[in-house]
């Protein structure tokens, strides 16, 4: 890095250096302290309208907007003054001049900044005698909603669609009091990643289509995740009611994914609460699958591995603890191991280096790959007539049903029984991504953590879990019992992990060894 | 000078010695009358003897801060390698002001060498002309006469035959009283929504399409060739003594008083001749009760106060108020405050850009809460959070339209609190039907 000059300064008595040139706003971050805004996001370009993060600067005539004003040496921020105070009193009821306190039906009551700001530094009581403005609810187009009267216009909507997703769209329309974000001719919200306008907006205004009137902010459980949507490896957040993931949104990596999220991803999560699982390990007992206790059905399978080769078709959505395992399971039996990953159109977000929707829909191709694991569109073509069939979580093709019927012995461990596989001698069942913890390795080489969101269906286990304990009994050493122990042992054998724990790895991830910073590799 | 355009005997016509004579108008007409003799000497001096020269004269802008203009020349660095450019603010929206209407109907060509030499000295190639959208008359002459200068080598590749290139356009206005600011101007010249920048960065930094970029009135650029012609020293003279405001200054006179129109009078003239000689004094019958002397966005003064001024920056800040744009709005005793004030800030609420908070509510809530007083439905409450509100609008935005719709409620408040108070307990205007006009 440059030679970068530092900036001494102090915000509300707490000394600070930050880089010349850095605002009042971000410096007080760095020194612990939130100045209340609305317009300003670290993405998108200053506005400095809406007025609310003015502090008090020592020798400054007027206040100074906090998103606006650099940093300067020997500066005496006040944030809490009660000329800073008292401004932002003012600014938030001039916001709430317009804006219906209809908090008790709005989505967004709960996690507004508008309620939040409104709560620490507002009046409790307004002076407007006026009537409100009143404008319609309108359709944005893709999953927004647009609820013109709670809009604040701060225009983060309107900065983002031009200068992140450089899509221009959205426009400030009327003036004054009258102004509200409007809409170019023709023009939709269809880009696919407008939804993000949806976690800008710091009010209510716009509103998911999809997460509407589905519940309360406060009764939301939040668990760190990752997209497991696309090769790239956003990081999200999921949001559970009641053991129901009902929402997942963007967390914020400046490494992977910014602040954002695209659309197919944030809406690509229903299929984690399914119901149609499999609850129980299974054996076949004749024509009939027979629930049986864990270490049955695992001796089962054990049996029907011995001597024989296995050929694992494993999904690239495992996590690598998994698919690890998995490849071990390859290898102790001299097998063979194949996927086939789903493919979309890609769909970059301009105003971000190497942030895309990628192509291959699946957040561990490069895992998969990197432990052997064959890609192919026709994975089971290399399907010996004498292999038994390992099917972990993979999808079943049309065209793959009759490889799948051909074969002498069927083992399935996954979250559901594929049609095709009905005559599988054991099925061992799996969580998913939201019921378990684990790891992806992402297209640039990025092994990211994710956590539990919701508790497994009945006897669920994860598959690096089962798969362990059916080496075990195949004669090797594998018994795990938490997803750190495996990625610990994952780690020790595998050069590229060497050195990573789950606690290096945080909540940021690290990248593979030798894999490229995506800035760099952006660049070249 | 009222209408028709005879000046009167205290004026001193400089800029407005041609206004009414069709003659002027074009290139001949106007080189007869004198004109570009300025400009060919301009182009014969260096940029900075010019800047100099302006400083030396003491003229400040007329658009409404008057900021010094040679200074603000003086901040366009020469040989930066980047494109400089001039804008001409045409866009004259300040309720009450009517004075560059004047300049370009008539004198168009005093304009174009004003703004030719301003280019020169800024080391620009190229001016913009912003012409306010409802300026029909004016944009037409302008047009014409541009086009005029273009045909003669007054200005173009080859300006004056000194190979110098100045090109002049001339831009409409879509009619936005925020155009008028010159940093909307500039998002408006470049076809984005007239939206006020947050400064810094200064034109002078990065004005139009992000280049160093200087900006001046219509009447601040007209007096130039004049001071190039006749020297900042004779200039410098036109003053009533305070060294600080030098020149004429065009006073657009409207509202309730006998003759109307625009007048050019040297900085320092007594407010009080002014208005009762120049203008007229009132109508027959009728009493001066307030003034506001420089365009809508200034304090309103009592005719006490205007009575007491001298014409010139320090002057009018000295009564409490400000020159602004010179344009002067008369009330007689026939005429509610309450309304007229109400009014303005009706305007500002509906101009406001709706960018900052404070501006695009505050305007729309005083508006609402004057003409709730004004139907006699206001509390004395409403007088307090009237004074609290112009407090919160004052100094905390981008721009100063919401300081400008508070200056009016404020010395509105505090100067016919009298007025106020009679709608608020009589329950209805006392100005009844008079002030129905």
């Amino acid at each position: 890095m440059a030679d970068v000059q530092l900036v001494n300064l102090t915000i509300e008595g707490r000394q600070v250096s930050v880089p010349a040139g850095t605002s009042i706003l971000e410096a007080a971050k760095a020194a612990g302290v939130l100045i209340p805004h609305y317009c300003y996001h670290p993405s998108l370009s200053i506005a400095g309208n809406c007025r609310m993060c003015q502090v008090e600067v020592e020798k400054l005539p007027k206040l100074a907007p906090a998103c606006a004003t650099a940093v300067a040496e020997g500066q005496v921020v006040h944030v809490y003054s009660e000329r800073a105070l008292e401004a932002r009193k003012g600014v938030l009821e001039f916001l709430l001049l317009n804006h219906p306190l209809d908090c008790p039906i709005c989505d967004q009551s709960g996690e507004c900044e508008l309620q939040d700001y409104t709560y620490r530094e507002g009046r409790a009581e307004g002076r407007s005698q006026e009537p409100k403005r009143f404008n319609p609810v309108e359709d944005f187009g893709g999953d927004v909603l647009y609820v013109t009267n709670r809009c604040i216009l701060c225009t983060r909507c309107v900065r983002f669609m031009d200068e992140v997703a450089k899509d221009t769209v959205l426009n400030v329309s009327e003036r004054g009091d009258r102004a509200v974000i409007g809409k170019f001719e023709g023009k939709d919200l269809t880009h696919p990643w407008a939804s993000n306008v949806v976690d800008l907006c710091p009010v209510g205004a716009l509103l998911s289509k999809d997460f509407l009137n589905k519940a309360r902010a406060w009764e939301l459980d939040r668990t760190p995740s990752i997209c497991p949507n696309c090769t790239q490896g956003c990081n999200t957040i999921l949001e559970t009611r009641d053991n129901v993931v009902v929402r997942m949104r963007p967390r914020t990596n400046s490494e992977v994914n910014r602040y954002f999220l695209c659309d197919e991803g944030r809406l690509d999560y229903r299929w984690m609460n399914r119901t149609d699982r499999v609850e129980a390990p299974l054996v076949r007992r004749g024509d009939r699958l027979v629930a049986v206790d864990w270490e049955e059905a695992l001796k089962a399978a054990a049996l029907h591995l011995n001597g024989k080769r296995a050929f694992v078709l494993a999904s690239p959505k495992l996590s690598n603890e998994s698919l690890w395992m998995l490849s071990r399971l390859v290898e102790k039996t001299g097998g063979r191991g194949a996927f086939r990953v789903a493919h979309g159109p890609e769909a970059p977000l301009p105003g971000v280096p190497d942030l895309a929707l990628r192509a291959e829909r699946a957040p561990n191709v490069r895992a998969a790959e990197l432990f052997g694991f064959t890609k192919s569109d026709t994975p089971l073509s290399a399907l010996g007539s004498d292999d038994v069939l390992v099917i972990a979580d993979h999808e079943l093709a049309p065209a793959d049903a009759e490889a799948v019927q051909r074969a002498a012995s069927v083992i399935v461990i996954g979250t559901t029984l594929p049609e095709a596989a009905r005559h599988a001698l054991v099925v061992l069942p799996a969580t998913n991504v939201a019921e378990e913890e684990g790891t992806f390795t992402n297209l640039r080489g990025r092994v990211q953590r994710y956590l539990q969101a919701r508790s497994a269906p009945g006897m669920a286990r994860p598959v690096w879990w089962s798969t362990g304990d059916l080496l075990a009994f195949l004669g090797e050493r594998a018994g795990y019992f938490l997803a750190s122990e495996a990625f610990a042992a994952l780690a020790a054998a595998r050069p590229e992990y060497a050195g990573m724990s789950y606690d290096t790895l945080g909540l940021k991830g690290q990248l593979l060894a030798g894999a490229a910073a995506p800035a760099e590799a952006a660049r070249s | 000078m009222g209408y028709p355009h005879t000046s009167h005997p205290k004026e001193t016509p400089v800029l407005s010695q041609y206004f009414g004579d069709p003659g002027a108008r074009s290139l001949d007409g106007w080189k007869q009358r004198g004109g570009y003799r300025a400009l060919e000497k301009a182009l014969g001096m260096s940029p900075a003897d010019i800047v100099n020269e302006v400083k030396e004269s003491g003229l400040r802008g007329r658009g409404g801060a008057g900021f010094p203009t040679g200074v603000k020349w003086s901040f366009m660095k020469p040989g930066d390698g980047k494109p400089h450019y001039l804008c001409v603010n045409a866009d004259e929206s300040e309720p009450g002001t009517f004075k560059d209407r004047e300049i370009m109907r008539w004198t168009p060509h005093a304009l174009i060498e004003g703004a030719a030499i301003g280019a020169y000295a800024i080391g620009a190639e190229t001016c913009y002309i912003y012409i306010r959208g409802e300026f029909t008359e004016p944009l037409r002459v302008m047009n014409a006469a541009v086009k005029e200068a273009y045909a003669a080598g007054v200005i173009g590749p080859n300006a004056m035959g000194t190979g110098k290139r100045i090109d002049v356009h001339v831009h409409k206005g879509a009619g936005a009283y925020i155009c008028g600011e010159e940093t909307a101007l500039m998002n408006s010249l470049e076809g984005k929504r007239g939206n006020p920048r947050i400064k810094p960065p200064f034109p002078a930094v990065a004005g139009l399409f992000g280049k160093p970029t200087t900006i001046n009135n219509v009447e601040t650029l007209a007096a130039v060739p004049h001071i190039l012609n006749r020297g900042a020293a004779w200039y410098k003279g036109m003053s009533r003594g305070n060294p600080k405001s030098t020149g004429t200054k065009l006073f657009s006179v409207c509202g309730n008083v006998a003759k109307p129109g625009n007048y050019e009078v040297e900085m320092g003239f007594p407010f009080k001749e002014f208005l009762y000689e120049l203008c007229g004094g009132p109508l027959p019958g009728r009493r001066f009760k307030a003034i506001i002397p420089g365009g809508s966005s200034v304090p309103i003064q009592t005719v006490e106060e205007a009575e007491a001024t001298v014409m010139d920056y320090e002057g009018f800040i000295a009564q409490g108020t400000m020159l602004g744009s010179g344009g002067v709005i008369v009330f007689d005793d026939s005429q509610c405050m309450v309304k007229h004030i109400a009014r303005l800030a009706r305007f500002y609420a509906h101009e406001s850009c709706a960018q900052c908070t404070q501006c695009r509510e505050g305007t729309a809530w005083t508006t609402r809460i004057l003409e709730r007083i004004e139907r006699g439905h206001g509390t004395m409450a409403d007088l307090d959070t009237l004074l609290e509100l112009a407090d919160q609008m004052t100094g905390k935005t981008i721009c100063v339209l919401s300081d400008s719709c508070a200056a009016p409620i404020v010395s509105g408040i505090k100067k016919f609190r009298s007025e106020f108070e009679a709608h608020i307990t009589g329950k209805r205007c006392p100005m009844g039907a008079t002030a129905a006009a």
